[in-house]
């Protein structure tokens, strides 16, 4: 036994290790990526990247009907994706245990929504439990497979930003090695079809039951008493923030499993103190069951459903004591946005579609900032794929000559993600758009992850890659073209041809992102006594370009990578890569 | 002992995540409970990016509220500016001099703020140096973050030999000559 500091995430990796796991299969999302990357560190688990969520949520629920213990883990988005599969699995139990960790992203620090994913477990009638901090993740995790195999259920773990990228001290044991099970053949149990499927849903509704009734009992609901006359209620990230903010002057019922709810335990809870609060994050979820069972309590009436909670928050709305006093900012300071990186391989393509004026149906990506001033190229974001769809629907009521200006851009990534049934419905359905797959040879937003394209596995193991030339080919699009988007002229010569083209096609941007190891620009780039402040560089939105008081334009040496993707917009020639560094 | 909150801020590719892990791997190995929250994805592209350090007896939240930070240790000046409203009353702020443009700024949308230091220095007890220089006389540009990590050790009870054995511990062995030696710049600084 030892203590080693880790991330929220690391602990949930830990805890399957521990408990056995065999398959684990996942699609990288912020905040939940580093789950299944520190799965890499155990030999013991056959770990790979998914095409998408719902594809891994298919290869963890077949491993477990298979008899060997399996997660998958995405972000709370990703969770739509996998929804299909996992409502079904609902239904037919698993053999092994099954856990679904998905992390939510309250504040959106990294995400295009906020949803709650808790209706999802009542949606779905699977047991979820939440997490406080890594020790809890590792112990939850390791229960969640229990609980798995106890009732015969995948269970869902929510995490969230906070408690994923969280490090604290945990406590690791040794892997509990599990055989794989045996395999026996059930068609009531594992086929759902409608006779099958009749007779599950009167089990999942049993099971329901038996759920509640351990959530009743079970050592994941703990009460705190501080013989005090407030009670909050309160789970995950929320008993951190209270507790901070209300020490021991309230009692605590500190709710480990998100659902099913208990219901005596609370009204138990709700008769030991003269007023009672529920403090979650996002939605009213343990509130409105409060409201079902006849408990009062405070709750959204007092709080936000936008975003993240503060202890300040808890202290002034439960309390109403002061704050600490702070030094408050005399006036508006400049905000710092994400920007796409020195040399990014995506610059010169947005530089490109803005240039030509053409409206960008966008993705789920680095590229997504694309649509940050000076490129404001992007028009639409929705999901991870959306951008080849909603195009073809665009063009379907704004007409061909709309078409002629309208481009889709996704990530190599994401393109096979879901990207590529988008491409067929265009194919299919006789359009003729232009589609610009974003080559960067990687996973890029997530940090990196390995994907079907880059012939390399999570564990860096030389694959069969997916060509996407020819896959494009295959689907029926005959003009595909493979450009770099850091040749501008030529870049922009591509895309003006395929869009002129009265039939579908493809612009494979081909760069790899600038921050890969083996990506070496060489020197930085200056601005020489040629330049005549025309400010055209400026478009480029690099971070290392700036103009200066004086009106004159600089290159700052320390943000400068030397992609050199400047020298070949300035019309006078006005800058000069310098080799040495 | 009462929790100490310690705010690592800066710009996105500055090495905030090292920093944050020498600190936290030192504390860990002096018995404290503690948490290091960070945020990954998005807004590391270059973005503001924020690490929160606690450290004592017991620590429940992750985050620092405002007026909550012991110590505010800043890799930029704007960014150190951003941070000053989580400075506790009579805490200390300590602040490296380089200046990265944010975007807003780059467009001409927005300006830099003139006398950030100026401002700071009047209002908290502070400490501003040039780490980059400092980085680059101890041989290695990108060892700015252990730089102002010396500094901050200065500040904090933990013991100089536990901060060595952690930068040991985070640094790659063919790089750690010269963080050592940017540390104990950082470390031994006494002011301009």
């Amino acid at each position: 036994m030892s203590k080693k500091l880790m991330l929220g995430n690391a602990a949930v990796a830990r805890g399957a290790y521990e408990a056995g796991v065999r398959v684990v299969s996942s699609y990288p999302g912020t905040p939940s990526t580093e789950i299944t990357e520190n799965i890499v560190q155990y030999p013991e688990i056959n770990v790979e990247w998914a095409p998408n969520e719902k594809v891994a949520a298919e290869v963890a629920i077949g491993a477990a009907i298979g008899g060997g213990r399996a997660m998958t883990c995405c972000k709370h988005v990703g969770l739509n994706v996998m929804a299909d599969p996992f409502f079904t699995a609902s239904y037919t139990g698993v053999n092994a245990g099954l856990v679904i960790a998905v992390a939510d992203d309250p504040g959106m620090h990294s995400s295009q929504n906020e949803q709650d994913s808790r209706h999802y477990a009542k949606a779905s009638k699977l047991p979820m439990l939440e997490p406080s901090d890594s020790s809890e993740c590792l112990e939850f995790t390791k229960l969640a497979f229990d609980l798995s195999e106890q009732f015969d259920t995948p269970v869902l773990l929510r995490l969230s930003t906070r408690i994923s990228h969280s490090q604290n001290p945990v406590e690791i044991s040794e892997r509990k090695e599990t055989l794989v099970k045996p395999y026996e053949k059930s068609i009531p149990k594992y086929v759902m079809m409608p006779a099958m499927a009749i007779g599950k849903h009167v089990v999942v509704e049993q099971r329901h039951l038996d759920l509640v009734k351990y959530a009743e009992t079970s050592p994941l609901n703990v009460v705190e008493d501080n013989s005090a006359r407030i009670g909050v209620i309160v789970s995950g990230t929320t008993y951190l923030y209270a507790h901070e903010a209300l020490g021991s002057s309230v009692n605590y019922l500190k709710l480990g499993m998100a659902y099913p709810l208990p219901e005596q335990k609370i009204k138990d809870f709700a008769a030991s103190v003269d007023t009672l609060w529920v403090i979650e994050e996002l939605d009213p979820f343990i509130e409105e069951h409060c409201n079902n069972i006849g408990v009062k309590v405070s709750g959204k009436q007092h709080f936000t459903m936008l975003g993240e909670y503060t202890p300040a928050m808890i202290r002034s709305a439960v309390l109403g004591t002061p704050n600490p006093a702070y030094i408050a900012l005399e006036s508006a300071i400049p905000g710092r946005p994400p920007v796409m990186c020195a040399g990014c391989p995506h610059r010169g393509t947005f530089y490109v579609l803005k240039k030509l004026g053409l409206t960008v149906s966008g993705d789920i990506g680095c590229y997504t900032l694309g649509a940050v001033a000076p490129l404001a190229s992007v028009d639409t974001t929705i999901c991870m794929g959306a951008s080849v769809g909603a195009a073809f629907g665009m063009a379907k009521v704004r007409g061909e000559e709309f078409n002629k200006k309208l481009v889709s851009v996704i990530g190599d990534s994401t393109f096979i993600h879901s990207g590529i049934t988008g491409l067929i419905d265009i194919v299919y359905n006789k359009g003729a758009n232009t589609v610009i797959v974003l080559d960067n040879s990687i996973t890029g937003m997530t940090g990196h992850q390995q994907n079907p394209a880059m012939g390399k596995t999570i564990r860096g193991e030389d694959t069969r890659a997916v060509d996407l030339v020819a896959l494009c080919h295959a689907v029926g699009v005959d003009r595909v073209r493979v450009a770099d988007p850091f040749d501008l002229k030529g870049f922009e010569a591509v895309v003006r041809e395929e869009l002129a083209a009265d039939e579908p096609s493809v612009i494979i941007a081909q760069r790899p992102c600038a921050l890969l190891k083996h990506v070496k620009y060489v020197g930085t780039c200056e601005i020489t006594d040629k330049c005549r402040k025309c400010k055209l560089c400026m478009k480029l939105g690099c971070p290392a370009i700036s103009v200066q008081a004086d009106g004159s334009v600089k290159i700052d040496a320390t943000q400068c990578n030397g992609c050199g993707l400047c020298t070949g917009v300035c019309p006078f020639g006005a800058i000069e890569k310098k080799e040495e560094d | 002992m009462k929790n100490v909150n310690i705010m690592i801020v800066g710009v996105g590719g500055q090495g905030t995540l090292l920093a944050s892990r020498i600190l936290g791997n030192a504390i860990l190995s002096l018995g404290y409970d503690v948490k290091v929250s960070e945020v990954h994805g998005m807004s590391q592209r270059g973005g503001s990016v924020v690490t929160y350090v606690k450290y004592g007896d017991k620590v429940y939240s992750p985050v620092i509220d405002k007026g909550e930070a012991d110590i505010i240790l800043a890799f930029e000046q704007l960014e150190a500016l951003r941070a000053l409203p989580y400075l506790k009353m009579g805490g200390k702020m300590i602040a490296n001099t380089q200046k990265i443009n944010p975007m807003p700024v780059i467009t001409g949308a927005a300006t830099y703020p003139e006398g950030i230091l100026e401002t700071l220095g009047a209002k908290v007890d502070l400490t501003a140096l040039d780490a980059l220089a400092m980085a680059k006389e101890a041989g290695n540009t990108k060892a700015v973050n252990v730089v102002l990590m010396g500094v901050m050790a200065k500040n904090t009870d933990i013991p100089y030999e536990t901060w060595v054995e952690s930068v040991r511990a985070c640094v790659p062995a063919k790089f750690l000559e010269a963080n050592l030696r940017a540390f104990d710049a950082g470390y031994h600084y006494t002011g301009a």
